[in-house]
């Protein structure tokens, strides 16, 4: 592999990912590139979710580095970014230019109406994908609570109910 | 002045990238908290808005905030967003990469992943929330968060497609004197 394939791939999959980007990583990076196979794909993405920040960024870096090391981090992730930022400050001008225009401002109410719908989805979908386990349920509540209704601190927050979900999912292991 | 929110606006999202557990999706309340309560540089419209334009982009949801900082301070805006959104997990990542190239699904990989799920779906859903409150309060913005969340809960379809269908029915009912 050469550093202009790296960022190519990687371009592939930023210009790409509608919608979120889960089901094309694995498509560009197994199937189409072949960097990895399926096992060392699921491990490394594992190792990416569990990690902090953007899950597909976190695997950008990873995968940049073991082939070129700082370089290949920073064109894989330079790569994955370029098209993406580059549609969104279009649109968001679109949005900007032709706010006065009433189809668009419309448009904007409608879609940001949808927008807050697709987060409620996600998370009933999410619920609904994991075995039913009552210790889920609780802290799904006590963080959308504290976090939505109280507004207190993330970090505060996370110091307190990632050791108790993590003492719950070990003990019903 | 331009060069003291371009600092705090770097410094705010550097301290956000390291609590994302679970994805940048996460730390959007935490985003609201500092960006519309602590900051004041957006409404909650506006911070709803933002989320839904960088929804239509292609790529990782963690772009919503590149976007946040073209809206406050233009193009370096985005630049030293996105630095500091992306900068300090990126370097973890890297360590971590570095320190454990053959880290397969170890044990506590995977016992820290389980135990990241429960967060992950109440921050989701926390999300979601507050970006309703920042949509309009009217009964046609209920009628279509209320659709679009059922349609990605039930059906495996694109989000794409809600979306559109959410942005169509308010064009509709705008030519129709309805908003």
């Amino acid at each position: 592999m050469r550093r202009i394939d790296l960022f190519l791939g990687f371009f592939k999959l930023g210009a790409l990912a509608f919608g979120g980007t889960g089901p094309m990583m694995r498509s560009v990076i197994v199937e189409d590139r072949r960097w990895l196979d399926d096992a060392e794909f699921a491990a490394l993405l594992g190792l990416c979710q569990a990690l902090p920040g953007a899950n597909t960024c976190n695997l950008a870096v990873m995968l940049g580095e073991r082939h070129f090391g700082a370089s290949g981090a920073f064109i894989a992730l330079f790569g994955l970014l370029l098209a993406p930022l580059t549609i969104l400050v279009a649109v968001a001008s679109f949005f900007e230019i032709f706010a006065n225009v009433a189809d668009v401002r419309a448009a904007l109410f409608g879609a940001t109406a949808a927008a807050a719908g697709l987060a409620v989805g996600t998370a009933l979908k999410m619920a609904r994908k994991i075995p039913f386990e009552p210790f889920v349920i609780a802290i799904a509540i006590a963080i959308f609570a504290a976090v939505a209704i109280f507004s207190l601190p993330l970090l505060a927050v996370l110091a307190l109910l990632l050791p108790a979900s993590l003492v719950f999912s070990g003990a019903r292991r | 002045m331009k060069d003291d929110l371009l600092t705090s606006l770097f410094l705010r999202f550097a301290g956000i990238s390291l609590l994302a557990v679970g994805g940048a999706t996460a730390v959007l309340p935490e985003a609201h908290r500092q960006i519309v309560q602590q900051a004041h540089w957006l409404t909650n419209e506006q911070f709803a808005q933002t989320f839904a334009i960088a929804q239509t982009s292609p790529g990782p949801n963690v772009i919503v905030f590149s976007l946040f900082g073209w809206r406050l301070a233009g193009f370096w805006g985005l630049v030293v967003a996105t630095l500091g959104i992306l900068g300090p997990s990126s370097l973890l990542a890297y360590a971590v990469a570095r320190i454990m190239r053959k880290a397969g699904e170890a044990s506590w990989l995977i016992r820290l992943k389980k135990a990241l799920t429960p967060l992950a779906i109440g921050l989701m859903a926390a999300n979601g929330y507050l970006l309703a409150r920042g949509a309009d309060t009217g009964a046609l913005a209920l009628l279509i968060t209320v659709g679009a969340a059922a349609f990605i809960a039930l059906t495996p379809r694109s989000p794409l497609w809600a979306m559109g269908a959410g942005t169509l029915l308010a064009v509709i009912a705008g030519r129709m004197g309805m908003i």
